[in-house]
């Protein structure tokens, strides 16, 4: 149009303010995560901070005695509690990783139509549990047929609560996984099939690899997911200061100590702050887990 | 103690009784004020034993709908910062689950120049758990103690006798026990394991009194401990002897009013010298039958006659 810029109605005060308004909070909105994650982690450290002088790092670190509220000499060792969970989260992620993946795969490459549409819904429907409901199907249904299937003595531990965390891992996985793979061009499938690869040939030579950035996020994704995992893992685990030698041995995870025992700890006592340190072991563990997924992404990337 | 069957951690104790006592603070001065008429409220500070805070709070927050013109302030602590309360002037009302020391009443005497006074409000009472199929019928302290305690020799079922636990996978006993800050595990910890003692590690510490009775019920090798509120048809009560050679005692009313159940004890209000009449009344009501209803249904034993 010739006459465009006769014709462009000027904009009043009102709409250029509004815009600049609109702007600044759009701004503002970005920059408050930062503002967030900083202001959580100045606070649990602060609360957690004045113990750091009295503190064994040692101790802390690498025993296994968790006694807070000894009337005799009170223990601070997290050594079992960071094992219990590493433990739940690796058995979680051996089991989740095959399933989630795999149900990311079939869902985009191998089905169709409304099979497609359905598996999407139900499996989506499974991230709506609450993790509370989790807890309470691996302390009443799952925890009895533990039991009577593995021939263990006690049916709440680190498989049960491992299998929970997978359950709820998997929604993730599968969602973001499969949006990796609709994100790998067709053209790529096309020429795979040109050169006459089956099915099965195109995803595991073709489709994953070139979706691996994808497919890790949604790896990582779920093991964020494992180990912030608080409700679940505190009825399924068993929630005992222990270190597994076995599948079917009750442990205990940071998360769930937390939840167990800030509530009825007095604010301000050598118990409580130990509590808020390992809320700041806690967080550089998935802070450590988030960095190094963005390096390995961006190092594939390059590569 | 902890008697709530919550799977969610609880807040701070304090908490409710604070809520309660805004509420009140809200509603604006009475008419029907008892003590003062002005509109304002008369507070009086209750403070003490975390096994009894719980059921403080909720006496406190029933007790502001009873009288408008009171505010009930509950604290924990433990029994011991409550009697210190009473002898330093802080606290009007102290909350023990033990006896007052010969050295607190006599320090209460030569700063306030007042004898305490005593009063019996409930009693605490905690059954032994095991699975209903569990062939074992009683136990002895010393037995529970062996179980329990961290250089405890007692780790199987053979040990005690039993070898035939229908359903029960291996000969382990899993010890089924609270996370390390209810007033539950404390006393559990005072009478069974011993002060000076800790607990074996490795127990499944549940959160909840009604989680451990749901645990035990659903896990043939295990033994728990639980509010005597809690049983129910899947896990079997058993009965506890003082010594070996003893008669073993079924936890019920009646047996921990003789005081022949030996895992319960008395709970105790205590004031320094003749409680004012405000504080009276509140005593009075905590101890009629309906302020004795809150017992029960805290999961605590009432007094007799309620």
């Amino acid at each position: 149009m010739a006459n465009s810029s006769e014709k462009r109605p000027s904009r009043g005060a009102l709409a250029l303010l509004s815009e600049r308004t609109i702007e600044s909070l759009i701004y503002v909105c970005g920059f408050s995560a930062i503002i967030f994650v900083f202001g959580i982690f100045f606070f649990v450290f602060k609360e957690g901070a004045p113990f750091l002088t009295k503190l064994n790092f040692t101790e802390f670190f690498f025993s296994k005695e968790w006694i807070p509220t000894s009337t005799v000499q009170p223990k601070y060792g997290i050594g079992a509690l960071i094992v219990g969970t590493v433990s739940v989260t690796v058995v979680a992620m051996a089991i989740a990783v095959p399933f989630g993946l795999g149900a990311a795969v079939f869902v985009s490459e191998f089905c169709t139509g409304k099979v497609k549409e359905s598996l999407k819904i139900i499996i989506e429907l499974l991230a709506a549990v609450p993790s509370v409901v989790w807890g309470f199907i691996g302390l009443s249904v799952m925890s009895p047929v533990i039991i009577a299937v593995f021939h263990v003595p006690v049916g709440v531990n680190l498989f049960n609560a491992a299998l929970l965390l997978a359950l709820m891992s998997v929604p993730i996985m599968v969602s973001i996984g499969e949006d990796a793979l609709k994100a790998v061009p067709d053209s790529y499938r096309e020429a795979a099939v040109a050169l006459g690869a089956t099915r099965w040939q195109m995803v595991y030579r073709v489709l994953i690899p070139a979706a691996r950035n994808g497919l890790l996020a949604a790896v990582l994704l779920g093991v964020g997911r494992a180990i912030g995992e608080t409700m679940a893992v505190l009825m399924a685990t068993g929630h005992a200061v222990n270190i597994p030698d076995s599948l079917f041995d009750p442990v205990r995870t940071l998360t769930a100590t937390i939840a167990a025992e800030l509530g009825e700890t007095s604010h301000g006592s050598d118990h409580y702050q130990v509590l808020f340190l390992i809320g700041v072991v806690l967080f550089s563990i998935t802070f450590v887990v988030n960095l190094t997924a963005d390096l390995v992404v961006k190092g594939i990337r390059k590569g | 103690m902890t008697k709530r069957s919550t799977f969610l951690p609880r807040i701070l104790p304090g908490a409710t009784a604070i809520a309660a006592a805004l509420m009140v603070a809200g509603c604006g001065p009475s008419s029907d004020s008892g003590s003062t008429g002005t509109g304002k409220r008369t507070t009086i500070a209750n403070m003490g034993s975390d096994t009894m805070v719980n059921l403080a709070a909720a006496w406190a927050e029933a007790y502001a709908e009873v009288d408008k013109a009171v505010l009930i302030e509950v604290n924990g602590g433990g029994s011991g910062v409550g009697i210190k309360g009473l002898i330093n002037g802080t606290a009007e009302l102290a909350n023990a689950s033990r006896h007052m020391e010969e050295r607190e009443k006599s320090e209460l005497k030569e700063k306030r120049q007042v004898e305490p006074r005593e009063y019996v409000i409930g009693y605490d009472a905690l059954s032994i758990f095991v699975h209903k199929d569990n062939p074992l019928d009683e136990i002895t302290m010393e037995q529970l103690g062996e179980i329990y305690r961290a250089d405890g020799k007692i780790t199987k079922w053979s040990d005690l006798g039993v070898t035939n636990i229908p359903g029960a996978k291996g000969d382990e006993i899993i010890r089924v026990s609270r996370q390390n800050n209810s007033g539950t595990y404390e006393y559990f910890k005072e009478v069974v394991v011993g002060d000076q003692n800790e607990f074996k590690l490795g127990s499944l510490d549940m959160n909840g009194s009604k989680d451990v009775v749901e645990l035990v019920g659903r896990t043939p090798n295990a033994i728990g401990y639980s509010g005597m509120g809690y049983a129910n048809e899947s896990v079997k009560t058993l009965k506890v002897a003082r010594k070996a050679g003893d008669p073993a005692v079924a936890p019920s009313i009646a047996t921990t009013h003789d005081e022949t159940y030996p895992i319960a004890r008395p709970m105790y209000f205590y004031t320094a010298g003749e409680p004012e009449p405000h504080v009276k009344r509140y005593i009075d009501w905590v101890l009629s039958p309906a302020g004795q209803k809150h017992v029960e249904e805290t999961g605590y034993v009432p007094l007799a006659g309620n």
